[in-house]
């Protein structure tokens, strides 16, 4: 795992789609004169990612993540631009670049259904030649991490979705890759679930100092393993960079919280501070302009018997839709 | 996996040589034992569903047998209730991967992850493949016998060609499983292809001496059969059992069977190549 970085450059990949009207007419045309469109599904995108490091990969539904990460594993060929995963062509799909890549989709699945996964971790070892002692030792570790013991014993249909998704993901690192692609990993898991595979992620990426590209719509996902994020949105890169630059660039408000002493009874106008998010008799939360709040803070503070004050950012989830709002530019 | 000591760093580069590949084939083959030996009444089911096809044969075709003073085509009722009972055990054995499974293998994703395998995922199909039929042949063993007691056959194989059956045999599995794998790979293209199933269904039922051995056939069929692969995989073995051919009969038959696998695997090589480059252009 000496070189596990990925290097991107003008990626591109264009579908031609079949295109056509409504109605018996259109059908009828269609069947001698097939109109195509092409969509351009990764448009131009570049970025590096260094060994080690775990990006988190977002943008919204047909932003082009899952094509990106498709390219990246070698099931895609790209239209165009270059690509290199440590130190593979992806596309050649060379034996020792498979060796080395794992690609987990949360909503696909791996393992057979009808054996247990433990039956199904050994065909693995047959298909990766993983030494016996190494595969042993990795399989049983990852089933402790991940308390799977007696789970990996029953047939995986009988396992429940949370559980199903943990034994898959030790079925996808038991070759021990050193780059992970994560496509939703956690989707559909219980708040449990999803932290026990965000723990493993990051136990799996500091022992093996593993790259990880991971997307997820949980942004607690994104918030607890990635220190950086790349942004696509219409397969444009909008943002690469830290989450809380992230955060600061798209970001256009503030949330003050404030708490106040007894008011006997008085409702104060809240609304001429700033927007209302919530109201109780003592404690009030206001959304104001970034740029307003300095002097919002300092007016509250003179005008009423504020005790407790806090100024947050926005939940994260509220900054990544403003970024899918905002206009298309690429960085 | 902090609290434990020493990670076992992972070994790269290694050549992956004939030991791994008959590992993974004995892999994939206890697979196939365990995955079937869990469901015994729904395998008993499919092989009560796989005796109606040729339990209707037999009594269709050893009645026509007795109308016709005893014997059609060479067989007597007795023969065909031999041939097809060998049948029966042939079927189990010539089973493969069919295109409807490959279009669910597309379709749920599973051939995505098996392209990120780096092997080939036809060899752990051939593993698994071979694999199942031991089981199959657990399940056979007393429909196979029942049937025996019930139709009385008649076979007369001496002992070279009770030896040769389980070889032909699985030459007959071979030659079947590399072209319902090519079938499969028209999956790659299209999703409706229905219509081209049953046209090879068709043809195979017809031409491979499932529906009636390949005497009984009119000439022109016989001629048609002897330049498709489908007669090596029914026919072929069922006589050799039946103690139907001679040696000058049985090599040109064995050499046959090698020139299809030969030649559906190097079909399937060629196409699965285009197969995979449309996959990679497209998606799943």
């Amino acid at each position: 795992m000496s070189t596990n970085s990925i290097v991107v450059k003008d990626l591109r990949k264009t579908y031609k789609v079949p295109e056509r009207e409504a109605g018996l007419k259109a059908a009828i045309k269609s069947l001698v004169a097939r109109k195509t469109k092409d969509v351009h599904a990764v448009d131009g995108i570049s970025f590096q990612i260094e060994p080690g490091e775990i990006v988190g990969f977002l943008g919204p539904n047909g932003a082009g993540k899952t094509t990106t990460l498709k390219m990246l594993s070698g099931l895609l060929y790209p239209t165009s631009g270059e690509l290199s995963v440590a130190g593979h062509v992806p596309q050649k799909r060379e034996r020792e670049f498979l060796q080395q890549i794992t690609l987990v989709m949360g909503q696909r699945s791996q393992l057979n259904w009808d054996i247990p996964a433990i039956d199904s971790y050994d065909l693995y070892r047959a298909i990766y030649g993983i030494p016996q002692e190494q595969f042993t030792q990795a399989r049983d570790e990852m089933i402790e991490v991940m308390q799977l013991k007696e789970l990996v014993k029953k047939p995986v249909r009988n396992l429940s979705l949370g559980e199903r998704m943990k034994a898959e993901m030790v079925g996808a690192l038991l070759h021990q890759p050193g780059v992970l692609f994560l496509d939703e990993p956690t989707i559909g898991l219980d708040v449990t679930m999803q932290r026990r595979i965000r723990a493993f992620i990051q136990e799996y990426n500091q022992r093996y100092k593993a790259t990880v590209l991971l997307t997820s719509h949980y942004m607690a996902d994104v918030q607890a393993l990635c220190k950086r994020v790349i942004v696509i949105h219409h397969g444009k890169l909008l943002f690469d960079g830290d989450l809380t630059a992230l955060v600061e660039r798209f970001s256009a408000q503030k949330t003050l919280v404030l708490t106040m002493s007894d008011m006997n009874g008085r409702t104060p106008d809240m609304a001429k501070y700033g927007t209302v998010v919530t109201q109780e008799p003592n404690r009030v939360v206001l959304r104001v302009n970034k740029s307003d709040a300095p002097q919002v803070t300092a007016r509250l503070l003179a005008d009423l018997p504020v005790t407790d004050l806090t100024v947050d950012d926005p939940p994260i989830e509220e900054v990544i839709e403003s970024v899918f709002d905002a206009p298309e530019t690429s960085e | 996996m902090s609290e434990i000591a020493t990670p076992v760093q992972p070994q790269r580069a290694q050549r992956y040589g004939l030991r791994n590949y008959l590992q993974m084939y004995a892999v994939a083959a206890r697979q196939a034992v365990i995955e079937q030996l869990q469901y015994p009444a729904a395998n008993m089911m499919f092989m009560v569903h796989i005796l109606i096809e040729p339990v209707i044969y037999l009594v269709v075709w050893s009645s026509v047998a007795n109308s016709q003073g005893g014997a059609i085509g060479g067989y007597t009722a007795a023969e065909f209730a031999g041939y097809y009972i060998i049948w029966t055990l042939v079927r189990q054995f010539n089973l493969a991967i069919g295109p409807q499974g490959f279009h669910w293998r597309i379709k749920e994703g599973r051939l995505a992850a098996e392209l990120l395998r780096p092997v080939h995922p036809l060899l752990p199909d051939l593993g698994y493949y071979l694999g199942y039929k031991i089981p199959q042949t657990i399940y056979w063993l007393p429909m196979g016998i029942l049937l025996w007691l019930l139709f009385k056959p008649e076979i007369n194989p001496v002992a070279w060609q009770i030896a040769a059956f389980p070889v032909v045999l699985m030459l007959a599995f071979f030659v079947r499983f590399f072209f319902m794998w090519l079938l499969g790979l028209v999956c790659f293209w299209t999703e409706r292809v229905d219509a081209l199933f049953e046209l090879y269904f068709a043809a195979e039922l017809l031409f491979s001496g499932r529906l009636v051995p390949l005497e009984v056939m009119p000439v022109w069929a016989q001629n048609v059969a002897n330049f498709l692969p489908f007669q090596w995989t029914f026919y072929f073995p069922i006589e050799v059992l039946l103690g139907r051919l001679d040696l000058p009969e049985f090599w040109p038959g064995v050499l046959a069977q090698l020139a299809w696998i030969a030649g559906g695997y190097t079909l399937v090589r060629l196409i699965w190549k285009l197969a995979v480059k449309r996959f990679t252009a497209v998606g799943s």
